[in-house]
C-alpha cells in the first residue's frame, strides 16, 4: 500500500487490505518486537468527538512502534472552543507531528484536512461517513475467524448512520462475500453507499428480519441503534428490541457464527452472549492495536 | 403559442437558451446571476409546447453571450438545452450543452452534516455522475431538485 492518506475504505484495493492484514499478523505475533521501528515519530491525535478504543489503540500502536503521540485533548480545552476552523487547526498540528489521526462530527472532515496538510491523515470517523481503520481491524478479525472467501455476513442495526458499516460494506466488495443488511426501514443504508455497492457489483441483500437470514450467516456484525435517531422513546424501544442478540437468538445460527460489534454496545448484545464461543467483539477490539500498528507502519 | 411562433420574436444580440426543462427557466436565470436588477433585457417562455420535449422553457437574454463554464453548469439543470448565440438578429452559433466531469462553487451540498456546510474555508465540489451529482467531501448524491441547492 502506498497512499498519502486513509480517508475512506473505498480507496483500498484487495491488495492494500491484504498488505495491511499480513503486516498486522506479524505485529500480532510479536507486539513487543517492533519497538525501534518508528522511534522518534510523533502521531497527532485530533479527536473532536469522544473515543475510547480508536484513540487508545492508535496511541498504543504508535508507542508499540517506538513512537509517541501528541494529543489535542478535548474540544473544550482547545482553540476550537474559541472558534478556530478545522482547516487552521490541522495546519497548525501538521507542524507538530509526522501523521494526523482525525475524528470529527462532520462528514468529509478528513478529506478537508487532507486538502490542507502534507503529513498523512487517517480518518478515525467523520460523522456518519466513514471509519476505515476500524474496517481494517474488522477485516482482520473476520479473516481470522472465518476467512474472507465464500462468506456470508450479516450487518445489522443502524445502517444509515453507522460509519463502521459504510466502510466495512465498501471494503467487503473486494472479496467473495455475500452481504446481508438487516435493519428497520428507517435505518437502511444511505443512497450513497447503496450506489457504491451497486457500482462495485457487490452481492447485497436487504432484510428487515434477522431470522430471514441468520441460519446462513458465517459472521454477524451488530451495531448500536442510537436512541436519538427516533422521534420518541416508544418507537426506539420497539425497534431496538427487534435487533437485540440473546443466547436464544443464537440457537438458530451456525455453531461457529462469529458475532462482532465495533463497540460500545448498550444492550443490543445481551451480556449472556459474552461467554459463548460466538462472541468475538472483545478480540475484535484488541485487534485494533496490531492493525493500527500495520497501518502506521505503512503510512509513516 | 407554437414553437415556431415563439421563435419569431427575435432578439438583436445575445443568447437564446432553448429546450430548457419545463419549469427550470427561473433557475437558469438564477444560475446566470440575472435577478432583474441589472441592465439585461430578458424574455421567458415557460411551458411552451415542444414536439421534442412535450413542454419546455425558453430563455432569451439580450446583450449577453454565455461562457463555456456557464454552459457546463447549465447542463446540470437543463441537460437538453440548446444555445443560440445571436448577433444582428442572426444565429451565428448553435451549441449543445456538455456535462462536465466536476463542478465547483456553484452548488451547496444538501447534507447539512457535510464539512462544506460547516463554515470552513472550502467550496463544495461535486463529481458529475450519469444521473446526478456527488459531493466530493461527504459523498452525498443529488439527483432530484439540483436547483434547490444553487449557491446564488
Amino acid at each position: 500500500m502506498r497512499h498519502d492518506h486513509l480517508l475512506t475504505a473505498k480507496q483500498l484495493s484487495r491488495a492494500d487490505v491484504e498488505t495491511v492484514l499480513d503486516r498486522a499478523a506479524e505485529f500480532d505475533a510479536d507486539l513487543e518486537g517492533a519497538s525501534d521501528l518508528h522511534a522518534g515519530k510523533l502521531l497527532a491525535l485530533c479527536f473532536f468527538e469522544p473515543s475510547t478504543r480508536t484513540k487508545m489503540s492508535f496511541e498504543a500502536a504508535a508507542k508499540r512502534l517506538g513512537g509517541d503521540v501528541v494529543d489535542m485533548g478535548s474540544v473544550e480545552s482547545s482553540s476550537v472552543k474559541k472558534g478556530e476552523s478545522l482547516a487552521d487547526t490541522v495546519r497548525v498540528v501538521e507542524g507538530y507531528a509526522d501523521a494526523l489521526v482525525l475524528r470529527h462530527p462532520k462528514q468529509g472532515a478528513a478529506k478537508l484536512a487532507s486538502d490542507y496538510v502534507d503529513v498523512p491523515v487517517v480518518n478515525a470517523g467523520d460523522g456518519a461517513g466513514h471509519h476505515p481503520s476500524q474496517t481494517l481491524l474488522d477485516l482482520y478479525t473476520i479473516r481470522e475467524q472465518a476467512g474472507l472467501e465464500d462468506l456470508s455476513i450479516g450487518i445489522m442495526g443502524d445502517l444509515k448512520y453507522g460509519r463502521t458499516v459504510h466502510s466495512l460494506a465498501h471494503a467487503l466488495t473486494n472479496f467473495d462475500v455475500r452481504q446481508h443488511f438487516v435493519s428497520p426501514e428507517s435505518l437502511r443504508l444511505p443512497r450513497s453507499v447503496r450506489y457504491d455497492l451497486h457500482e462495485a457489483g457487490a452481492q447485497v441483500r436487504e432484510h428487515e428480519e434477522l431470522e430471514d437470514v441468520l441460519p446462513n450467516l458465517d459472521v454477524l456484525y451488530v451495531t448500536r441503534i442510537q436512541r436519538e435517531r427516533f422521534p420518541d422513546e416508544d418507537e426506539y424501544e420497539a425497534v431496538a428490541g427487534e435487533y437485540r442478540i440473546t443466547a436464544e437468538t443464537l440457537e438458530a445460527a451456525k455453531d461457529d457464527l462469529a458475532v462482532m460489534h465495533p463497540l460500545p454496545r448498550v444492550d443490543e448484545i445481551a451480556a449472556e452472549v459474552d461467554d459463548s464461543p460466538n462472541a468475538t467483539y472483545f478480540e475484535q477490539a484488541h485487534n485494533g492495536v496490531p492493525v493500527r500498528m500495520a497501518l502506521l507502519d505503512l503510512l509513516l | 403559442m407554437t414553437d415556431t411562433k415563439l421563435r419569431v420574436s427575435k432578439i438583436q444580440s445575445g443568447t437564446v437558451v432553448d429546450h430548457v426543462t419545463a419549469g427550470a427557466a427561473l433557475h437558469v436565470l438564477s444560475l446566470l446571476g440575472i435577478d432583474g436588477h441589472d441592465d439585461a433585457t430578458v424574455s421567458l417562455g415557460m411551458n411552451v409546447p415542444s414536439d421534442r420535449m412535450g413542454r419546455k422553457d425558453v430563455v432569451k437574454v439580450e446583450g449577453r453571450e454565455l461562457s463555456d463554464s456557464e454552459l457546463e453548469v447549465l447542463s446540470l439543470i437543463a441537460p437538453e438545452a440548446t444555445i443560440n448565440i445571436i448577433r444582428d438578429y442572426d444565429v451565428v452559433e448553435k451549441r449543445q450543452v456538455e456535462r462536465p466531469d466536476r463542478v465547483t462553487d456553484v452548488l451547496r451540498c444538501p447534507n447539512r452534516d457535510c464539512i462544506t456546510n460547516a463554515g470552513e474555508p472550502v467550496q463544495a465540489a461535486f463529481a458529475v455522475l450519469d444521473d446526478g451529482l456527488r459531493c466530493e467531501y461527504c459523498g452525498e448524491i443529488v439527483r432530484e431538485d439540483v436547483t434547490d441547492y444553487l449557491q446564488n
